[in-house]
């Protein structure tokens, strides 16, 4: 967990009190609406459908409880106590007052949370992976470089009227669950043949309407020279990105414009001006950093202690167990992930009660810190083994132990028309009735993994495009149709899914994804090929026959 | 529900309002016939031609103190006089989300 | 529209001359970069300071070789949310060691004015009065600033090793 210091606390609270004021010139007609809403986008607060809704930024889905206790505050005192957590490991708040954010703001400020650049054509928040710090096999935690990256773009004078939104993603881990190809700029921190550390810089990644997948722009940069390198970019961009439409103002379109080498080239033209500027990272810089991270005081545990002896003759636990609790690189200790997801729920919610329990299990079993995942669920990073028993039963009490993580009922979904202005349908209630069909824990864990996204409008917010079933919400003559894609993916592989045939109506799309998924038992070549490998062994052909073949 | 958001050119096809969210708290408000907003959906404007219509929607994008992203939606008169949203989109406006709210414990 | 200069509002001491009229012999003057180009080498080495209203979709690289003759460079917001004159303010100051006026023009609104500041800015045609009184007040939002840039603000990495060296050095 990183430490927050004065000059950190300082920052937020300067940008709390210019925001105040800005606000207060929005309300008393100083400022225009046209003159306020980058100014407010800048700060995460968007207009939606029934009320204002504001995204906190959570940096690299890392929360202590006490963060986390806070944002349970804001549901209550400001919202309707609950929130949503994002797919960029954000919360969003759905009915927030203008007039009552800056004091929101404050509240969060205390605790050293802020919502500084989680929307608006600047550069967003640096995700990782929700595991970052505690994975096996982890080279090491990339939360260090998501937190000098985090510093470097806020309030970069030069950087805060880009063409468009920029998006990072960091891993450090061989699985990428960082899905850093689809990003703006991916880096995949490694060690080069010396030993030093750097990273894999990808550039261009993104959904959305056109949707690409990052190409490697440099196989490795080094450490000391990753922001004046991502400077370079950025600056490239600034210049050159189109601003005439904003449908081809992000840069992956300035990339496949250009195409990749001459885009590279203009690139480390700039960079070679500036590497060894005042960007140049010293090894003091990064240690520094380092040192305000702290890691838990792991104590020296057993992989089988007594307490999950015990507990293994409970079929309900071990179901969990099999399902939520994953492998850490201390002996002794497991991450253990907590479904937001339970049948007939809207995926990603939380309640203020659920925060605040949160919050209490991670104090006595996690060290005080929780984590957030692009999937839109939470993890507690450092569970000793032996606490899973007490643990799980305390995480079904307040509903966030349904074990259906990573499968078919593990969905992730966009707020959709629901909530959202720019939606062309509803994405919630689709999943909702997707985990009543998909709701028998056998069944669901005998179709093994399988992710399925939706999202309510081409912005994509959901992912759809890399689901290993994308669902992406249409209208047709003002009624809710669905686009299917299917062996769409995020990690290394990065793919995006393909069409299995035209848009189909709302009340049909539970019965599609039951056929596409009756389909992928009927033809996979052993129980253990995973959907997504079936797939990409049989094309969408065998799928597209099978879903339309009554419709 | 294409997004009204992306709407270039003004063209209506039926009774129509201008719809917007009130500035200070993002509740969601109606033109009135009076260079007003309300709250209240029985009190908004209707216009029946895209010329009304454009006009509406300036005077109201020009009210921007207490208003904000106003735009032209679709309405449905019923026999009675009574105006009811005239989209899915203006119907989850007027009502509320589709969904039930996670009720706090 | 008032000009900022210094701190507070100035008077423009730059004539805008339109394309056609005609250059003086002396006085300052600021004119489109066409113009300019015309002539760069006349108009730069004229009697009288001389400024040049540089467009933001166009590198600054040719302007480069006339940096030392320029009293001002006008750089252009045409809405406050295009942000490309603040690359071009970077570059002209700390590539190209610019050392005269850089003035931000367009629509530039007091939300700007640190972010101006510290790209290299010196001078602004504010578009409204109240933004320009309050120019003062308002560039001493911020006192923390994460990354560098040629404005010779100390940035938060820098003070904080600053912090270690002195705690260390005390020991």
């Amino acid at each position: 967990m990183y430490a927050y210091d004065e000059l950190d606390r300082t920052l937020i609270n300067e940008r709390v009190s210019e925001f105040r004021d800005q606000v207060k010139r929005r309300l008393s007609g100083e400022l225009t609406e046209d003159e306020f809403k980058m100014l407010r986008l800048q700060n995460g607060v968007y207009l939606q459908l029934h009320a204002y809704m504001f995204r906190v930024a959570i940096p690299y889905g890392t929360l202590s409880s006490k963060q986390l206790r806070r944002l349970a505050h804001v549901a209550r005192r400001y919202d309707r106590g609950y929130g949503h957590f994002t797919t960029r490991q954000n919360i969003q708040f759905n009915w927030i007052k203008l007039a009552e954010l800056p004091d929101a703001l404050a509240d969060l400020a205390d605790v050293g949370i802020h919502a500084m650049q989680t929307s608006g054509n600047n550069t967003r928040n640096v995700t990782s992976d929700q595991w970052a710090g505690v994975a096996p096999g982890e080279i090491e935690d990339p939360r260090i470089w998501s937190e000098l990256l985090r510093q470097y773009t806020t309030l970069h004078p030069e950087f805060s009227f880009l063409p468009r939104k920029f998006k990072f993603a960091i891993t450090a881990s061989a699985h990428d669950r960082a899905a850093i190809k689809v990003h703006d700029i991916g880096l995949r921190l490694h060690r080069n043949a010396a030993g030093e550390t750097g990273f894999e810089v990808l550039v261009g990644g993104g959904l959305g309407r056109t949707p690409f997948i990052g190409k490697t722009i440099k196989p490795f940069v080094h450490g000391h020279d990753l922001l004046s390198y991502v400077e370079s970019i950025l600056r490239v961009y600034n210049q050159y990105g189109r601003r005439d439409n904003i449908y081809k103002a992000r840069i992956k379109i300035l990339v496949h414009e250009l195409g990749i080498e001459k885009f590279a080239q203009e690139v480390e033209e700039e960079w070679l001006q500036m590497r060894d500027s005042a960007l140049a990272i010293d090894d003091s810089v990064i240690e520094d950093l380092r040192s305000r991270f702290s890691y838990p005081a792991y104590e020296k545990l057993p992989h089988m202690p007594e307490e999950l002896k015990k507990a293994a003759h409970d079929p309900h636990f071990e179901a969990w167990r099999k399902n939520s609790v994953f492998p850490h690189k201390v002996p002794g200790y497991a991450i253990v992930t907590l479904s937001l997801k339970p049948v007939g729920g809207p995926p990603g919610d939380a309640t203020a009660d659920q925060m605040d329990a949160i919050a209490d299990l991670a104090d006595k079993y996690s060290f005080g810190e929780i984590r957030v995942g692009h999937e839109q669920n939470l993890a507690l990073p450092h569970v000793a083994r032996r606490d899973l028993p007490v643990l799980w039963k305390a995480l079904d009490k307040i509903g966030v132990a349904t074990p259906n993580v990573n499968l078919v009922s593990d969905i992730i979904a966009c707020p959709g028309l629901d909530y959202c202005s720019l939606a062309n349908a509803r994405s919630i209630p689709i999943a909702q009735e997707l985990t009543r069909r998909f709701a028998n824990h056998e069944t669901a864990n005998l179709i093994g993994r399988l992710h399925i996204n939706i999202s309510g409008c081409i912005n994509a917010c959901g992912h759809h495009h890399v689901g290993h079933i994308g669902i992406l919400g249409v209208e047709k003559n003002g009624e809710e149709f669905y686009q299917i894609t299917i062996g769409g993916r995020a990690d290394e592989k990065a793919e995006v899914g393909t069409l299995i045939g035209p848009a189909v109506p709302y009340g049909e799309v539970a019965d599609v994804v039951e056929d596409i998924v009756e389909a992928y038992l009927a033809l996979r070549a052993r129980p253990d090929e995973l959907f997504i490998d079936t797939v990409k062994r049989l094309g969408v052909e065998p799928f597209r026959e099978r879903v339309y073949a009554t419709r | 529900m294409t997004s009204p958001l992306e709407q270039k050119k003004i063209r209506i096809t039926g009774p129509s309002m201008v719809t917007a969210n009130r500035t200070w708290d993002g509740v969601v408000i109606y033109r009135t016939a009076r260079q007003g907003w309300s709250a209240d959906l029985a009190d908004a404007a209707i216009v029946r031609t895209s010329d009304e219509a454009r006009a509406l929607l300036t005077e109201s994008i020009a009210d921007d103190v207490g208003a904000v992203g106003a735009y032209i939606a679709p309405v449905e008169i019923k026999d009675s006089g009574k105006i009811k949203p005239g989209n899915l989109r203006e119907h989850i406006r007027f009502q509320g989300v589709t969904i039930d709210l996670p009720v706090p414990a | 529209m008032p000009l900022v200069k210094h701190g507070k509002v100035a008077t423009d001491t730059f004539v805008h001359l339109a394309d056609d009229a005609e250059i003086p012999g002396d006085g300052a003057i600021l004119i489109s970069a066409v113009r300019f180009l015309e002539d760069a080498e006349g108009r730069s080495g004229r009697v009288g300071r001389t400024g040049v209203i540089w467009p933001n979709n166009r590198d600054v690289d040719d302007l480069v070789p006339y940096l030392d003759r320029l009293a001002v460079i006008a750089l252009v917001f045409p809405t406050f949310r295009d942000g490309r004159a603040y690359s071009q303010a970077r570059l002209l100051r700390e590539r190209h060691g610019f050392k005269g006026e850089l003035r931000a023009t367009g629509q530039v609104l007091r939300d700007q004015f640190v972010f101006m500041l510290r790209a290299g800015f010196d001078a602004f045609e504010v578009k409204k009065d109240s933004d320009a009184e309050a120019f003062a007040t308002t560039v001493k939002h911020y006192s923390v600033f994460y990354q560098p840039t040629g404005d010779g603000r100390v940035t938060a990495l820098h003070r904080r090793m600053q912090l270690r060296h002195s705690e260390s050095a005390g020991q």
